[in-house]
């Protein structure tokens, strides 16, 4: 089997696979609690909050794009810092300056990969605390105010460590050049959205 | 026998999407309208054909440029749509919103048929002032009860897929008769947006 014919095969194998999830069923993500206990709650939380989702992805993106030690010190770094800030959040409250949080980051962190620099591990590092302080502040406090378990907090954490190992693996291991830039220009799609939400945010 | 791996690793593919496609609605937030809030997000984009052959058409140019360009338009169009968008949610008014956007079809399917290569920083210009006409006009367009964070996903989204589908029509240009043919495009993109341009100003 000649290159041309096993990239022809490896594309038929992921037909079938592509064509079902074009048809999905109707995701209607709009109830309290899973019923499985906080702690899925907490899970289930961060991954249907696509305004924390997207700058985790994002930030992921970010060290990911910097080499292993990059990714890894986003790893550890977020979902640590995310855990404290949300405990922070579920004692103290939520402070007024969160409606705009969720789009400037997106804006920051698309626009950072997008721009695709080599960044200092000390701005790495930095940027993932900041990340995971205030969006961890923001859950703790929606957590606290639906008297929702702490263990909620757990979930989430442990959510932001899953997708961050999972997405700055995936680009750790990019290799090819145009896959690069297919992970810039998620950037920039992150960053757009980013710059709408804001105007939604203004617009109120 | 051993067994060839590629049709195992297929029918193991097919089944994990199978499952996928089969989940229960997941149930669990307090939010409201995200999925209405992205499909039309997603369709809004592909509702107007000015729009659609605008956007195709900075893929097309984009494969024309060839590299950075291929990528870097792209990457400009939707940012500066959303600066477009942003504007217009914020209340900034702009002027001759439906003749810009027949302008861009009109100029930027003028560049594909005559292969116009200005420089790089030009041409992103080009484009980006483009955008925020498109931007402004559909980036704000969300019906009551949707997710405005949703919609504005699925309308990225959907412009990076038109953009997408330009380029991948666009690199028939590394053939000589797909060279002729991209220039053809071009101006039947041209053609539509002179169409549109005189529909705005009428």
């Amino acid at each position: 089997m000649n290159a041309r014919s096993r990239r022809a095969h490896r594309l038929l194998r992921w037909l079938p696979s592509v064509g079902l999830a074009l048809w999905p069923a109707l995701a209607s993500a709009h109830l309290v609690t899973t019923g499985l206990g906080p702690f899925y709650d907490g899970i289930s939380h961060f991954f249907l909050s696509l305004d924390d989702v997207l700058p985790v992805l994002a930030m992921a993106a970010l060290g990911g794009l910097q080499g292993a030690a990059g990714g890894r010190r986003v790893l550890f770094a977020l979902p640590l810092a995310w855990a404290a800030g949300s405990l922070a959040g579920w004692m103290a409250g939520g402070p007024a300056f969160t409606q705009f949080v969720p789009a400037l980051s997106a804006i920051v962190l698309g626009l950072l990969v997008a721009a695709d620099r080599r960044l200092a591990p000390a701005v790495l590092l930095g940027l993932s605390v900041a990340l995971g302080l205030l969006h961890g502040w923001m859950n703790g406090a929606v957590i606290a105010a639906t008297n929702r378990g702490a263990l909620a907090l757990a979930g989430i954490a442990c959510s932001t460590f899953v997708a961050v190992a999972l997405a700055a693996a995936a680009v750790v291991a990019l290799r090819a050049p145009w896959m690069r830039v297919a992970a810039r220009v998620a950037g920039s799609w992150i960053a757009a959205v980013g710059l709408l939400l804001l105007g939604w945010s203004l617009r109120g | 026998m051993k067994r060839d791996p590629e049709p195992q690793a297929a029918v193991r593919a097919s089944l994990a999407a199978l499952l996928v496609a089969a989940t229960l609605p997941a149930l669990a937030h307090v939010q409201q309208g995200q999925a209405a809030g992205f499909a039309t997000g997603l369709l809004h984009p592909v509702s107007g054909l000015d729009h659609v052959v605008a956007m195709v058409a900075v893929g097309l140019w984009g494969a024309q440029l060839g590299t950075p360009a291929i990528w870097l338009l792209p990457v400009t169009f939707p940012l500066v749509m959303a600066f477009g968008g942003f504007l217009g949610l914020v209340g900034v008014p702009l002027p001759g919103v439906e003749v810009g956007i027949a302008l861009s079809a009109l100029l930027l399917g003028l560049a594909v048929a005559f292969e116009w290569r200005p420089p790089l920083w030009s041409a992103a210009v080009l484009v980006g002032f483009f955008a925020i006409f498109h931007g402004h006009a559909h980036g704000t367009e969300l019906p009551p009860g949707q997710s405005g964070l949703y919609y504005s996903l699925g309308f990225v989204v959907a412009t990076g897929c038109l953009h997408a589908i330009g380029i991948a029509t666009g690199l028939v240009h590394r053939w000589p008769s797909g060279r002729l043919a991209l220039r053809a495009t071009g101006g039947l993109v041209a053609a539509a947006g002179l169409y549109f341009l005189v529909g705005a100003v009428a």
